[in-house]
């Protein structure tokens, strides 16, 4: 393990955070904190977004951020306060998406996908929805879920295009250019999918479960939690990580549970089971500082940079949080 | 790290799941102190016996604990509690070639969003359809570090109808299941059926699993005691694994073991049942490690489908603490635990309960690991 070559713990400024943090964003250039209990922290006040609920999952909507609870509610939040957008009727949302207005959902089976006008269109599937993803391109939606992944067009009567691999798909992710269809699995590994001609790839070794993904700016890296080192898969040339190694960054002895490329260079910010937070460039390696370990204050839970990639918020499961201003 | 390989074909390949194993105990893996996980009771029994009415019992007492409740048929049920969670039994298989490695999906997201609510509520119960095999519920804990991380399986216990019981063991292969598996069976409904149906009944369930704490009941009138914070998975609880001949009744919890044995066992009519049976195998003495986890290792894997749960304290020729194990089908589970005690007996027992299992076999491969 090589000793960060600089530190920007002086740079982090803290935030109340008071519980576990689910998610974190920019919200109008503002850090904003999506509580467990149900709260969406701003700056200086308080969004009572799911008052009966826990917050499951978040997905960021351009100036919104989206929460599920355990209410059954989704909620679209801004500094402006908390808007419903729809009700399961007590049914736990267990996966959101966002996309240029549109917005997708799933309550064990049921997965609903909203254009940015609030058209509604509903799909059933084979076993309850784990992930959601929409593609860059076009109004369709991948749906992750037991023995594979469906590709749905809600504006389409057509069945859904199914991407089968056996076992638990949990997370979706698609590659921004469209290529590549990325879930992370129950068994400690990542199935891969080319859509142009459903080639599957798998990427094992990790020893627990990727529930944090991330796409480099460039879309051709991906990012990952779950091993001791950030495992960071090759997805430039056509064959994606097909036979490759993927790099390693930022290897410690600790869990990485939180992982956030740069939206602007190609850096990675890797919150750590311990809390530590270090970037990484993904070129050479070279690490620096942003938070040091204090494992009594949990791991970390959310990582967030805003749009130009100036400042980046972290957050705990114990509520600590703080905000990184890169030095100009 | 692995490379990533591609696939041509659709079909899995199966993978072991400690293709990586750690090399220094990290965060996850670590084990929490105990009183940081969740307990979580998982009630079974066949249909119509009784499980909501337990339920709602717990539910309603006034022990000032509060429970995240998981049930299947949301909404159908009246319970009035805070927190009640649906769920649809997702049984996965798991993909790493191991076909009774099954789990219960749902359960493994419901735990992880719970954990959203953590310090809301004191312990989670989880009843099961009917018609559930209570091994995916289990073999979840054995098998999901988050989990595991998050809450522990506290116990089994399986609600019985007196009545017809004797009856769904014959035609039902989950009733018997769920006998099988349990830690606790309530025998519930004891006032309609005539003491001789009853010795009827207890002797069909301690045919097949001797080693439960049985209750008889009218409306699940069991003390709250005997069903929750039972601790019956963890491995230093397994303190003895002697039959449970005695017919406790709800009043008396602090029975001793041994004594009063012998004078009930006599009361109790012998049943053998066809399918569903327990061995037991004990050796005077040490076993040898190096035959007997390979065997126990081997036999598990060969009849895990077979096996629904086993137990053993065995003396490790050399090792000073005792050494604990249980499994669930091909899982197994075990870690050294207290010093043998001075003037303490050293001897090695395991319990086996399980479909058509080959007693002879068994007990042959044990007495062979003898040091």
């Amino acid at each position: 393990m090589s000793e960060p070559t600089n530190s920007l713990t002086a740079h982090v400024a803290p935030l109340e955070a008071g519980e576990h943090v689910v998610a974190a964003a920019f919200l109008s250039g503002e850090p904003v904190l999506a509580l467990a209990g149900g709260v969406i922290k701003f700056a200086g006040q308080d969004v009572a977004a799911h008052p009966q609920g826990a917050i499951l999952c978040a997905a960021l909507d351009d100036d919104r951020l989206i929460t599920g609870g355990d209410d059954g509610r989704v909620v679209a939040s801004s500094a402006a306060g908390a808007q419903a957008i729809a009700d399961e009727n007590g049914r736990w949302i267990d996966a959101l998406a966002a996309r240029d207005g549109a917005l997708a959902w799933s309550a064990g089976k049921t997965v609903r996908a909203r254009d940015a006008k609030g058209g509604v269109k509903t799909w059933t599937g084979p076993t309850t929805v784990r992930g959601l993803a929409f593609l860059p391109k076009g109004y369709r939606l991948a749906c992750a879920h037991y023995n594979g992944v469906s590709l749905w067009f809600p504006n389409a009567d057509a069945t859904p295009q199914v991407m089968e691999w056996k076992g638990s798909h949990l997370d979706a992710t698609v590659s921004p250019d469209g290529r590549f269809l990325v879930t992370s699995m129950q068994e400690n590994a990542l199935h891969g999918w080319r859509l142009a001609d459903g080639r599957n790839m798998r990427m094992t070794g990790y020893p627990s479960k990727t529930r944090s993904l991330s796409w480099s700016h460039d879309g051709h890296w991906l990012a990952t939690s779950g091993a001791e080192a950030c495992v960071v898969w090759p997805f430039k040339d056509k064959d994606g990580p097909m036979g490759k190694p993927p790099r390693e960054c930022g290897v410690r002895p600790e869990r990485i549970t939180q992982v956030a490329c740069h939206p602007r260079a190609l850096v990675v910010a890797i919150g750590y089971a311990d809390g530590l937070v270090l970037l990484c460039r993904l070129g050479d390696g070279a690490e620096i500082l942003v938070r040091d370990a204090a494992a009594a204050e949990g791991a970390i839970s959310a990582l967030a940079w805003d749009k130009q990639g100036a400042r980046l918020v972290f957050a705990t499961e114990a509520g600590h949080a703080g905000l990184l201003t890169l030095p100009a | 790290m692995a490379l990533c390989r591609p696939y041509t074909s659709g079909v899995a390949r199966p993978i072991s799941r400690f293709d990586y194993p750690p090399a220094e105990i990290s965060p996850l893996s670590e084990p929490e102190p105990l009183s940081d996980k969740t307990p979580v009771t998982v009630l079974t029994g066949y249909l119509g016996a009784g499980k909501t009415t337990l339920l709602n019992r717990i539910l309603s007492e006034p022990h000032g604990k509060r429970y995240a409740v998981i049930v299947n048929e949301f909404g159908e049920i009246g319970i009035d509690n805070e927190l009640v969670v649906g769920a649809d039994e997702e049984v996965f298989e798991m993909n790493n070639g191991c076909i009774c490695c099954t789990v219960r999906g749902d359960l493994i997201r419901i735990i992880e969003g719970l954990m959203r609510r953590k310090g809301k509520f004191d312990a989670i119960i989880v009843e099961t359809t009917g018609l559930a095999d209570p091994a995916p519920v289990a073999q979840t804990f054995f098998v999901d570090e988050d989990v595991r991380g998050r809450a522990r399986l506290d116990a089994v216990v399986t609600v019985a109808d007196a009545m017809w019981l004797s009856q769904r063991l014959r035609d039902a292969p989950e009733a018997k299941n769920q006998i099988a598996f349990a830690d606790v069976i309530i025998l519930n409904k004891v006032d309609l059926v005539t003491p001789e149906a009853l010795a009827e009944v207890e002797a069909r369930i301690r045919a097949i699993n001797p080693y439960a704490k049985l209750h008889k009941a009218v409306k699940c009138d069991v003390s709250i005691a005997e069903v929750l914070d039972r601790r019956a998975f963890d491995l230093d609880r397994i303190l003895d694994i002697e039959p449970e001949f005695l017919t406790v009744d709800e009043h008396d919890h602090d029975h001793h073991h041994g004594h009063d044995h012998e004078h009930h066992h006599h009361g109790l009519k012998h049943y053998h049942d066809e399918d569903m049976q327990s061995v037991s195998a004990r050796l005077d003495g040490d076993v040898d490690p190096n035959k007997f986890m390979p065997w126990i290792n081997n036999l598990t894997q060969i009849q895990g489908p077979k096996i629904l749960r086993c137990k053993g304290i065995v003396a490790m020729k050399g090792d000073p603490k005792r050494f604990v194990f249980q499994g669930v089908h091909m899982m197994l589970d075990g870690e050294p635990q207290r010093d043998w005690r001075d003037g303490e007996k050293r001897e090695s027992k395991v319990v086996f309960i399980g479909r058509d299992l080959d007693e002879e076999e068994i007990r042959k491969g044990f007495l062979a690991c003898a040091a």
